[in-house]
């Protein structure tokens, strides 16, 4: 179909981002300062962004809700950044890290993106440490390197277990640094809400002030979303509490095409519900399944006692404990991918196996990494016949070297030693593949509207590797939007100011204050948090871990009946013209209900079980792989595009398909 | 299941006087987050039509600094080493009366309830917290200044800031020495950030004196409240590197 057209340039692999480069159009510095650009959320690929186009010399207005740029969510990552150094000489490289993210992801992914990720990645590296981000280091002075799930090179750098933190204060400061010369005007606690097409192109958006409630106008020659991932759709999630899919929403609804929206990443390592009132949910960082061993009992009647309190783990026999990663993926063992890790804590849980009053919980457990690495120590120090106690005390010592920070945390929130009883740990959704659909210039399909980051669905298929999710924001900030979005700004260097006193602006901005009106003005019973509660429900118990035809039929449904009952019966208190949380939040669950419908529609229409999709209809029925997720390559070899008509319900799917000549396609295995 | 009185700064814009307000909820789980205990009093509030309690948050996992409550008289609550959102109920007691306020600073004027505006630290960080390189392409490779591992493991710590502002809310003179010792700490203590240095401290202390902070008295409070223990030294710090940049004119 001519409607998609990726634009990947011709060419080997290896050479087609240099390529590509060395013909595109540029713009003279002299031109650049006439021409504007908007960019929308502030954090690793938005900052990144918002940096290098004030730093090449265009005019920028970045956005955020938040009060500054260093609060976006990117913050929270917690592992390291993945790129093809090979410092460690263990055989990596670009082709290695590309073939991995691929892989990893399951065979969903565009080849071109992927590839030129890999290629930019080592430069990321060499750009953040002369920013001054202090990556970790060993004794010699140079990077350490660490090794993350899904792979067998070490090529993960990291800051402690703060890497998204420091990289997002990097991106800030190089931020500030143009925020100083007058580069970029920065508009923090101001919200998009929606996009502004002029003759078809995107030419500026329409902002609410946080605090003083005004509705804004503002234009540029280009418009770059960068606002995060949407899963916040499942209202709990280890998403921050106001990350929102609003703006990506907005433009869909303007033409720009969602792809893939059911890739979903549900990681299997956070910290269980608790209770009806909780907020949101905390990840635990992969690394801790390198040392902890997860397991359920074996026994049904000791799962119950447990799940009543009237059992603890540790009085467990370790013959009546069910290591069922061990059991299932001799191989990986608890070393699994996140998505096949996370299905299969659900299948023990809704066997009846959880661990705690909910019933959704499994262990992961330490005591065994305490004996051996407390034996070696015993060893190194010299001592001999060490007691039981003795071991252990030691082994503890190395564990709360490498993840204190994460012991910590853990016994805040459950109020339980995790040195002296195993972690309880249960999946939550964390991070979104899908997104807006963009070709390989990061432009979405609508002229002068770019996506990136977490937003865009590009790079990571239907799965994404650890590590790999800081690398693509910075990827496309700091390396590829800045050159990609030149060759579309060289045909708008007479173009001049773009005015905001057009009729376009005009109606968009009715539409927006229509909709904020008619939320203060609804005299309904209920809270926007009761929907979003609801909505979440459903995505969770519908359109979760796995999912099936019944199920989602029932969700699309259950959906567009919550969705009619928000708008009948929210309630948004307070006015328009003041700080307004309640009225914020209506804005972004009204779209999460639209969301959630292609979403589930989306999951419907793929009948394949791939990545962090999984159809229960599609599983391996004979042979060493029986009952494991069955892709299929035949029939969804592809990229669901969807187009918007008017409502979820009606959306028009294209299909981009995708061609693997770099790389064989090939059944995942971790048997 | 706890009962609880709230006493909350109630603040309906900047231009308001503000008051105490006082507030029940009942059947609070020890589990709860303190900020999940709020999310069930904005329920109730929003149920009966009223304005429920404006205060920042986001993250909710103690890292983007977005959360800013002095509750009972301290900066981000009665634990250690956490932010507010890490707070949780089972610091209190059932009949307990907990007081919850903003963060009182001249320089961090209310914006409504308990959010106050943080532009001052913004500012801060424009005049100087960066190093100037250019962030589209070409710089050296990674490795090819060595770091040694203490001084890049300080420059960490000192790097670790939140910006929550917990330091100036503690402090009797509403300083801002912490924060910007550390930014100022983590630069000087990476041969990237030489160049600047003395440019750089002078700037950015410049600029926190323009914003109405006070000055250091060395009590330590803001050592003890800062949810990430950043250290004193890193004001002993900025104030060797301020003296030896005047110094040098």
């Amino acid at each position: 179909m001519a409607i998609l057209d990726s634009k990947v340039p011709k060419g080997p692999i290896k050479d087609k981002w240099t390529t590509y480069k060395d013909k595109i159009n540029l713009v003279n510095p002299a031109n650049k300062r006439n021409i504007d650009i908007i960019v929308v959320g502030t954090g690793l690929a938005g900052g990144s962004a918002a940096a290098t186009l004030a730093e090449l010399g265009y005019n920028v207005k970045a956005f955020a809700y938040q009060d500054s740029p260093r609060r976006a969510h990117s913050i929270a990552a917690q592992g390291g950044i993945n790129a093809a150094k090979n410092y460690m000489g263990d055989g990596d490289s670009n082709y290695r890290l590309f073939y991995d993210t691929v892989k990893g992801g399951d065979y969903r992914s565009r080849e071109a993106n992927v590839y030129r990720l890999a290629e930019v990645s080592g430069n990321i590296i060499d750009q953040c440490v002369a920013q001054g981000v202090p990556f970790a280091r060993d004794y010699g002075g140079l990077l350490d390197n660490r090794s993350f799930g899904g792979v067998l090179v070490s090529r993960t750098f990291y800051a402690k277990g703060q890497t998204g933190q420091q990289l997002l204060l990097g991106a800030y400061s190089a931020m500030n640094r143009q925020i100083a010369r007058g580069k970029i005007t920065m508009y923090n606690r101001h919200e998009m809400l929606d996009v502004v097409k002029v003759d078809g192109k995107a030419r500026g958006i329409i902002t609410r002030n946080l605090i003083t409630g005004e509705i804004e106008r503002h234009s540029a020659h280009a418009v770059v979303i960068a606002s995060g991932g949407y899963g916040n759709v499942y209202f709990l999630s280890t998403n921050a509490m106001g990350s929102n899919a609003t703006a990506a929403w907005k433009i869909h609804k303007k033409g720009a095409f969602f792809a893939n929206p059911c890739f979903t990443q549900i990681h299997p390592t956070c910290i269980p519900r608790s209770g009806d009132y909780q907020s949101k949910l905390t990840l635990m960082s992969e690394s801790l399944r390198n040392d902890g061993r997860i397991w359920v009992p074996a026994r049904i009647e000791d799962a119950k006692a447990i799940q009543q309190g009237k059992l603890k783990p540790t009085e467990i026999a370790e013959e009546n404990r069910d290591y069922y990663l061990e059991r299932r993926y001799p191989a990986f063992g608890n070393l699994v991918p996140r998505d096949v890790a996370s299905r299969a804590a659900k299948e023990r849980c809704d066997a009846g196996y959880g661990v705690n009053a909910t019933g959704e919980a499994v262990y992961l457990d330490f005591a065994y990494a305490f004996k051996r690495y407390g034996t070696e120590q015993a060893k190194i120090h010299g001592i001999k016949n060490p007691s039981e106690a003795e071991i252990i005390k030691l082994g503890q010592a190395i564990i709360e070297e490498k993840y204190g920070n994460l012991f910590q945390m853990y016994e805040k929130i459950i109020a339980e030693n995790p040195y002296e009883t195993p972690m309880m740990i249960y999946p939550a959704t964390h991070y979104t593949m899908g997104g807006v659909w963009v070709d390989y210039n990061l432009m979405t399909t609508v002229p002068g509207l770019y996506c990136i980051g977490e937003a865009n669905f590009s790079d990571h298929g239907a799965n994404r590797l650890g590590a790999s999710a800081l690398m693509q924001g910075l990827a496309d900030g700091y390396f590829v939007l800045p050159y990609t979005i030149g060759d579309y700004l060289s045909d708008d260097i007479r173009t001049g100011k773009i005015p905001t006193d057009s009729p376009e602006f005009e109606a968009v901005e009715k539409e927006v204050k229509e909709q904020l009106d008619f939320f203060i003005n609804n005299k309904g019973t209920k809270s926007v948090d009761y929907f979003h509660k609801k909505l979440g429900k459903i995505m969770w118990d519908k359109v979760g871990m796995a999912r099936n035809e019944k199920h989602l039929k029932e969700a699309i449904a259950e959906i567009k009946q919550v969705r009619e009952d928000f708008w009948k019966e929210v309630k948004v208190p307070g006015a328009l013209n003041e700080m307004n949380v309640e009225l914020e939040k209506a804005g972004r669950v009204a779209d999460f209900l639209e969301l959630g419908e292609l979403f589930a529609l989306d999951a419907l229409n793929r009948k394949e079980s791939c990545g962090g999709h999984f159809r229960d209809e599609s599983v391996e029925q004979s042979g060493p792989q029986k009952g494991e997720a069955l892709r299929d390559d035949i029939n969804y070899k592809y990229v669901s595009a969807w187009e918007y008509k008017g409502k979820p319900s009606e959306a028009v799917l294209h299909k981009e398909q995708l061609e693997f000549n770099d790389i064989e396609l090939k059944t995942r295995s971790y048997k | 299941m706890m009962n609880l009185t709230l006493k909350i700064w109630r603040q309906k814009d900047a231009n308001d006087k503000g008051q105490m307000v006082d507030y029940k909820v009942t059947d609070i789980s020890e589990h709860m987050s303190f900020l999940e205990m709020m999310d069930v009093l904005n329920e109730q509030l929003v149920n009966s039509g009223d304005q429920p309690v404006a205060f920042d948050h986001d993250c909710r996992e103690g890292i983007c600094g977005m959360c800013s409550l002095y509750i009972n008289g301290e900066a981000h609550g009665p634990d250690r080493g956490i932010t507010t959102c890490q707070l949780h109920m089972r610091m209190f007691n059932d009949g307990d009366t907990i007081t919850i306020e903003p963060w009182r600073a001249s320089a961090f004027p209310v914006i409504k309830d308990l959010i106050v505006d943080r532009m001052s630290f913004e500012r801060i960080q424009q005049a100087g917290g960066f190093i100037s390189v250019n962030t589209s392409g070409n710089t050296q490779d990674a490795n090819a200044i060595p770091i040694s591992k203490h001084a890049a493991d300080e420059a960490m710590d000192a790097a670790a800031c939140i910006g929550c502002g917990a330091c100036v809310a503690t402090c009797k003179n509403s300083s801002a020495m912490l924060f910007v010792g550390a930014k100022v700490s983590q630069y000087a203590l990476l041969p990237q950030g030489q160049v600047e240095a003395a440019d750089r401290v002078k700037n950015m202390v410049e600029q926190m004196d323009l914003e109405g902070f006070g000055n250091c008295t060395n009590t330590g409070a803001c050592e003890i409240e800062c949810p990430k223990g950043i250290s004193l030294e890193n004001i002993a710090r900025m104030n060797r590197e301020f003296l030896s940049a005047s110094l040098k004119g």
